[in-house]
């Protein structure tokens, strides 16, 4: 039977890991490679890396960075940030990568998400949508250059014609919830889930495996990833890298 | 020696790193020329099947490879998109396959087999034996493999089928005939379980 993903979310700023909370204040974590090994040990179901420096600074992927990242990795390996073009998607995925994450190129060029499905085929094209709750209304806005820019676009809407242009998994990454560790935004996987057959992964607001457990509950087969949560230990959020034994992963998505 | 296939397309480095852990020789093989030490092949592969025909292709060793695998028996390995080339055709593109397998590849949903589900299949499934090979030697019946794919291997003969995996339906999730063998998950991307697996492959005998 196909297993819910429980996927650790590295941001990559200066080649270094860091951690944000509220997308904002990113506090250096460590090395990435080095936690790429630690994730290999433990044997990690998917990871993620974001640049989240290379769209606010248009510039482009890191590739040399990338590649290292791909060799080092025994699991699968999602990039994103920068990625602005197909160009640049067929070369991540011939580094190694198995899937290419794209976020505000989504919102600005829609199509490139049908191009790439088109190139690479769709199961290599993860489409990321940072949003943030309205004031008031039960509503979500997606946002695009770490949370500073609103595209004012509805997420429902949004996910459904990302997933008809060919998009192969939806992150939906909640900007309010970043770093809080108090748990995910259910509300908002509940408006996405059911408009789109896709594949989708939630991130933002994990802080415990009854968080992941409460959001496999509710929605079945489903991403559960984190940032904060595999990066930081203990009430004072000392860094140590950490990830769920198999034992305690089989009763996250069991329960 | 085993040769990887190099046409551009595929984590070869990944399937580098764990040959050599277990140290096992291991050689990236990206011309026609460097073919012929080969005694085990493994073609690796990630994208569109259009996209990843076209390199293969492009690369100059198809001949050479269609010439080996047909004609001797050293043991070839088609992983993911590389296994889904090995057959004739594929709904997900318009090229013609390798023709290695007697077979097609076709959509999950699109066929209108079984129910619908999410499409693509991504993540950790099973995959379960139906016979005894030497491919999955040591798997225990719960080994995990690692899923990403929106296409699958529609055998035409039970026979070809070596294990199954459970999404939408039962399907074919790695295959075999004659010195061919084809696998649709990434066994360099499944931990332990992947591992050991290349490491079976690594250990068969001439076919």
């Amino acid at each position: 039977m196909l297993r819910s993903r429980i996927i650790p979310c590295l941001l990559i700023k200066n080649r270094g890991l860091v951690k944000t909370v509220n997308f904002d204040n990113p506090k250096y974590v460590g090395d990435p490679i080095n936690a790429v090994k630690i994730f290999n040990e433990k044997e990690s179901d998917e990871i993620i890396v974001l640049d989240i420096d290379a769209t606010r600074l248009n510039r482009e992927p890191d590739y040399e960075m990338i590649k290292n990242l791909a060799i080092e990795c025994r699991m699968p390996l999602c990039y994103g940030g920068g990625v602005k073009n197909v160009e640049q998607i067929k070369k991540i995925i011939s580094l190694g990568v198995e899937k290419v994450a794209i976020s505000s190129s989504a919102l600005s060029q829609p199509s490139l998400i049908s191009h790439a499905a088109k190139m690479v085929g769709s199961q290599s094209v993860v489409v990321i949508v940072d949003v943030k709750k309205k004031r008031f209304v039960n509503k979500y806005e997606a946002y695009t250059h770490n949370g500073t820019i609103s595209t004012k676009q509805e997420i429902v809407k949004l996910v459904k014609h990302f997933a008809s242009l060919g998009a192969g998994e939806i992150v939906i990454n909640s900007i309010d919830r970043d770093g809080y560790m108090n748990g995910y935004d259910l509300k908002l996987v509940e408006q996405v889930r059911d408009v789109i057959s896709l594949p989708i992964t939630v991130l933002g607001g994990a802080g415990t495996h009854e968080h992941m457990s409460e959001l496999v509950n509710s929605f079945g087969v489903i991403g559960a990833a984190a940032g904060s949560m595999f990066v930081f230990k203990g009430k004072y959020k000392a860094v140590l890298i950490n990830y769920p034994s198999q034992k305690e992963k089989d009763k996250i998505i069991t329960n | 020696m085993i040769s990887i296939i190099d046409y551009g397309l595929g984590n070869i480095l990944a399937f580098v790193n764990i040959y050599k852990k277990l140290n096992i020789p291991v050689e990236v093989v990206s011309s026609s020329s460097m073919l012929g030490s080969a005694e085990k092949i493994i073609l690796p592969g990630v994208g569109s099947f259009d996209w990843a025909m076209t390199r293969l292709n492009d690369s100059g060793m198809r001949e050479s490879l269609d010439k080996i695998v047909k004609s001797s028996n050293v043991p070839v390995l088609g992983i993911c998109v590389g296994m889904q080339m090995m057959a004739n055709n594929s709904e997900e593109g318009e090229l013609e396959g390798l023709g290695w397998i007697d077979a097609g590849v076709k959509h999950f949903t699109k066929s209108g087999l079984g129910e619908s589900v999410n499409v693509p299949h991504m993540g950790w499934n099973n995959a379960t034996p139906i016979i005894n090979s030497p491919l999955f030697i040591g798997l225990e019946k719960e080994a995990r493999f690692y899923f990403l794919h929106s296409y699958y291997f529609s055998c035409g003969k039970e026979s070809q089928i070596l294990s199954r995996t459970s999404y939408n339906f039962p399907f074919a999730s790695s295959v075999f005939y004659k010195n061919r063998f084809g696998v649709q998950f990434h066994p360099e991307k499944s931990h332990h379980w992947g591992v050991k697996l290349l490491k079976n492959f690594a250990e068969i005998e001439k076919c």
